[in-house]
């Protein structure tokens, strides 16, 4: 079984090396809240710049929860990241599905291209995750719904 | 995707079906499997399993005499659709940031 991959493009008007800079070290400032996995809300996120480097959140009570590691850091052209989170957006460090930044020029500015693929693995796991937290998707489900309560 | 959500949630809400999807969720099971696990009988059994069939939690496969009862991996297709959304939140969320450290300069 496979799923297709989720790819989604923004345009910035910053060129290719800024918006990287700004992506990779400024993701802590751009973040939405709230879109988090850890006990209280972050204060930061983390990608450290290089091979094997951790990406994490650090939470307002000090907590360092894992989100994954970095595959590829090719300045400033591409940044691969392994996003260790489960369906039911929980640390799992035996899951990595893959998260591709993509910076290309375009025009005075850099079209970006986020792509998070082999979403597969999420089923290959479902029935583990099922049993470890009583069902993935009541977990998500709760997650959106809890998501669209903030919104109304 | 709301709509889908929408029947998933309220096929979870019933506290019954829950159970039941969850005794799918730690492995695949038959009705007599299930209903000899939870104090429900058997064709109420079976009527919750129909519901949460239509909502896309669950699939069946004839295996015998019996249809056993798995998660749906369709089910995923919703997973998709909300990372989907996440991801387009985020990247307007950086889009923003980053056109607006541009504007600072």
């Amino acid at each position: 079984m496979t799923i297709a991959p989720i790819v989604q493009s923004v345009t910035v008007a910053v060129p290719p090396d800024r918006a990287f800079v700004l992506f990779t070290g400024s993701i802590g400032r751009w973040w939405k809240r709230g879109m988090t996995i850890g006990a209280k809300p972050h204060e930061d996120v983390v990608i450290e710049p290089f091979v094997g480097g951790r990406w994490f959140e650090r939470d307002e009570d000090g907590a360092e929860v894992d989100w994954g590691r970095v595959l590829a850091w090719e300045p400033p052209g591409r940044v691969l990241l392994g996003w260790q989170i489960d369906a039911a957006f929980r640390p799992d460090p035996d899951l990595t599905t893959e998260v591709e930044v993509t910076f290309v020029p375009d025009g005075n500015g850099t079209s970006v291209t986020l792509t998070h693929r082999h979403l597969e693995r999420f089923g290959e796991s479902a029935e583990r995750i099922a049993a470890q937290l009583g069902g993935g998707w009541p977990g998500l489900l709760q997650l959106f719904a809890d998501l669209t309560m903030e919104d109304a | 995707m709301a709509n889908r959500i929408a029947v998933a949630l309220t096929a979870l809400a019933d506290p019954t079906r829950r159970a039941i999807f969850e005794r799918v969720g730690a492995g695949p099971a038959a009705v007599g499997q299930i209903a000899a696990a939870l104090p429900v009988s058997r064709p109420a059994v079976s009527q919750h399993l129909k519901v949460l069939k239509e909502a896309g939690l669950v699939t069946d496969t004839p295996e015998g005499t019996r249809r056993v009862y798995r998660l749906d991996p369709r089910g995923l297709g919703a997973l998709r659709e909300w990372l989907d959304g996440f991801w387009g939140d985020q990247l307007a969320a950086f889009r923003d940031f980053a056109d607006g450290q541009e504007n600072a300069r």
